[in-house]
């Protein structure tokens, strides 16, 4: 297929977005994901062991696509992570969802908070008023938008990676955008 | 290789099972916008797939007053055990028996599999194709074609936004 006939992220990453590593590292990793989907649950272990090879040649983007439909807890735990961000911890919040998918009802997303020391009363309020839904709503139609066919769905340097995402073929497409660029 | 009817077609009539005693036609959605999803087959073993992602964003398509039918050669017992389990709004018509048949008339079949073509079509309220699209099998095209192709129909969403 050719290159311009590939899907490619329409919503380009901004402050608004979470990211991990420098904003001019070589690559930019965006995941399209949803902490309740088991798939997305494989890949975070891989982004991580990506993240420890490719160091500060990558700056990964992790964007909410929760299904809703089809994960009762998903559109909560986005939230959640969301509502962690705001007091500063969205990474730490993202890590513990996906460590604990299977316990993600409101009342294990508000022992993660209490165990990354959040302010639990306000990260309780903000869940519970949907303060963050429609930040997850953006992050969701700009994945639809883009072209994001399922959960997880990667994006590198824009443009929607098509093949697997096992460590090597994901480590391997990264390494040759890097290479790509020079 | 047979070759998906294109824009400015009219889309061919059919009537295919929805349920085991409901039938749906094409022309019962005359007046509207019509999205026709063909898909491999329905159990696709990864979660979030085309079928699923399209119920997460039958809302979007709602905006259009469009309707969204999926079409496979799967039976219609098997299609309502797939709506059950994935939770599914919208209605799967079994292209069964004669099987194929209205895939081969939008040019979509696949002689050597059996199957369909992942193909998307959007038919305009007087039943013309508007736009098609074939996806190479094995890649779930997702639903910014299937907005941008209603976009151009130049049917204003009918809240203006969100």
């Amino acid at each position: 297929m050719a290159a311009d006939d590939r899907a490619q992220l329409t919503t380009k990453v901004s402050d608004r977005d979470h990211a991990e590593g420098a904003a001019d590292a070589p690559v930019t990793l965006v995941e399209y994901g949803d902490y309740e989907c088991p798939h997305c649950g494989r890949a975070y272990p891989i982004v991580k062991e990506i993240q420890e090879r490719l160091g500060n040649q990558l700056r990964f983007v992790f964007r909410n696509f929760p299904l809703a439909e089809l994960h009762p807890h998903a559109q909560h735990a986005a939230e959640a992570a969301e509502a962690a961000a705001a007091q500063g911890k969205f990474w730490q919040m993202h890590d513990a969802l996906f460590e604990h998918q299977r316990a993600l009802d409101d009342k294990h997303l508000i022992g993660l908070a209490r165990s990354l020391g959040l302010d639990e009363a306000r990260f309780t309020s903000e869940l519970e008023s949907h303060a963050h839904q429609r930040h997850v709503r953006d992050d969701f139609m700009s994945g639809v938008r883009s072209g994001v066919n399922g959960t997880p769905t990667f994006f590198i340097n824009g443009i929607r990676h098509d093949d697997s995402w096992d460590l090597e073929t994901l480590t391997d497409a990264l390494q040759a955008a890097i290479d790509t660029r020079g | 290789m047979a070759t998906a009817l294109a824009a400015g077609t009219p889309a061919p009539d059919f009537s295919l099972h929805a349920t085991p005693d409901q039938l749906v036609s094409l022309s019962d959605f005359k007046g509207q916008p019509v999205i026709l999803a063909f898909y491999p087959a329905d159990w696709s073993p990864v979660c979030g797939d085309q079928m699923a992602l399209y119920n997460e964003i039958l809302s979007e398509f709602q905006r259009f007053n469009a309707e969204l039918l999926g079409i496979s050669v799967d039976g219609s017992w098997c299609h309502l055990a797939f709506t059950h389990d994935r939770k599914l709004h919208f209605p799967l018509l079994a292209d069964f028996e004669p099987k194929g048949q209205v895939a081969r008339a939008y040019g979509v079949y696949r002689d050597h599999e059996g199957t369909t073509e992942r193909a998307l079509f959007v038919i305009d309220a007087g039943g013309v194709i508007r736009w098609s699209y074939v996806s190479p099998v094995g890649i779930n095209p997702g639903a910014d074609g299937i907005l941008r192709a209603l976009e151009a129909l130049g049917q204003e969403p009918r809240d203006g936004g969100r």
